[in-house]
């Protein structure tokens, strides 16, 4: 079993956590990471909802427990082709492997908010996303962020809107927004903080205490209603129209800041890893897992196993613990099958 | 517009009643209040209205509640609703 060789293509929080517990379970997992190092778009963020927990504290263990597990960054498939259940993997650095089996851990794209023309991103100033805002959390180096006295969230950036192609909920914005509401409005604490949704689907543990805090604590003003338009005033400020849809009135209001709740898309580029493993996609762009229920875990295709964001928008915990899955059905499937030892060849 | 809305007495409202911040719109109010049976009574739109600086047509409202109280007991955020519309027409009445 120990030398059966599993690759894990992305080194996010799926990626890693699948490697960690295939490592634990005796098996020899490889990731297989595109930029410089793992933590894919935990790096970016600076909390977590529901409770604000520091990002980065749950990254360093992550990557810790990363520490070794073979890994090649800066990497891409090349090429993949498969013979007698052996995978022949083909690496941009000029490598290649043999492998039992491969998980893809290949995550989500943020949306781009600049497809939504009608609020402004990268024509109005004032105008950020959910990253963005996480950014200056981190760093507070943002100059468009400058004492806001009126600060608007936009939900469902991207999602649940045909316009753009994405009828899916992306499932963390809810929580974000809230999340970030209440941060931007302990460091203003003058300000006035409206969130634009159209339901707060606080589905997960926890989430519907941060509702509740949001409001109670934080004097967070949610509003039922989508934002349809965005401009700006000849002072630069921005105003916005939505339909207070619990009144069913029209609503206009100037605003400081406007911060866009990007949902999560597939990840730019997977089609071509998809091609070579013959995997589809479901119509909204996801990795077409093998059923919806059982097979969470598996592609149609034998050997190829799936772990987070790559199938379906997922939060952390989610994610995890399908990571955690995928590491025992990948198990499973070698001892199964009782297939033969390939070393790495260069 | 939002903008222009002078929100004085509903701030005072507010800190009189904080538990009105966490109102979620479930509507629950409404749907078991008598007299919106047979008028536009709705707990649930007087305080959206308040809030969007509509105070007249709230007040107009608030007129025909006989404070029976039956949309406390079913509110699911437990909001004080009788108690709030004591305060309203105290401090509405005052301007």
């Amino acid at each position: 079993m120990n030398e059966h060789k599993i690759l894990i293509i992305g080194g996010g929080p799926a990626g890693m956590e699948t490697a960690y517990q295939l490592k634990k379970l005796g098996l020899k997992p490889v990731i297989i990471e595109r930029s410089d190092k793992l933590g894919g778009h935990l790096a970016q963020w600076d909390r977590l909802f529901p409770a604000s927990d520091d990002a980065e504290a749950l990254l360093e263990k992550m990557r810790e427990q990363c520490i070794d597990i073979e890994k090649r960054l800066n990497t891409r498939i090349t090429n993949i082709t498969k013979e007698n259940n052996i995978f022949h993997v083909s690496l941009s650095n000029g490598n290649s492997y043999d492998a039992d089996a491969i998980v893809l851990c290949t995550g989500f794209d943020l949306f781009k908010a600049e497809r939504k023309q009608e609020y402004g991103y990268g024509i109005y100033n004032n105008v950020i996303t959910n990253a963005e805002l996480e950014h200056y959390f981190k760093t507070h180096n943002d100059e468009r962020i400058n004492e806001p006295k009126k600060i608007g969230f936009v939900h469902c950036v991207g999602s649940r809107d045909v316009k753009v192609n994405n009828t899916y909920c992306s499932k963390v914005c809810c929580a974000t927004a809230l999340k970030q509401a209440c941060e931007i409005k302990e460091e203003f604490p003058d300000s006035d903080v409206y969130c634009f949704y159209m339901d707060l689907r606080m589905f997960g543990k926890g989430y519907e205490d941060l509702y509740l805090k949001a409001q109670k604590d934080f004097d967070i003003k949610c509003v039922r209603g989508r934002v349809c338009e965005v401009s700006e005033n000849i002072e630069g400020k921005l105003v916005i129209k939505a339909e207070d849809t619990l009144l069913g009135t029209p609503m206009k209001m100037t605003l400081d800041l406007l911060v866009l709740m990007c949902g999560m898309e597939k990840a730019s580029g997977i089609e071509r890893i998809q091609n070579m493993l013959n995997i589809k996609s479901n119509a909204d762009g996801f990795i077409e897992t093998r059923d919806t229920f059982y097979g969470l875990n598996h592609t149609k295709e034998e050997g190829v196993f799936v772990a987070g964001a790559c199938t379906s928008p997922k939060t952390l915990p989610d994610t995890i613990a399908e990571a955690r899955a995928a590491a025992v059905e990948v198990f499973n499937y070698l001892k199964d099958n009782g297939q033969q030892t390939f070393s790495l060849r260069f | 517009m939002m903008d222009d809305i002078d929100l004085e007495l509903f701030n005072k409202l507010e800190a009189l009643n904080p538990d009105i911040k966490t109102c979620m719109a479930c509507g629950l109010c409404t749907a078991t209040c008598t007299t919106g049976k047979f008028t536009d009574m709705s707990f649930r739109k007087v305080i959206l209205m308040l809030q969007r600086g509509k105070d007249k047509e709230a007040i107009e409202k608030v007129k025909s509640c006989m404070m029976c109280g039956k949309c406390m007991m079913v509110c699911s955020r437990g909001i004080n609703t009788r108690n709030i519309l004591l305060s309203i027409t105290r401090i509405y009445n005052e301007r």
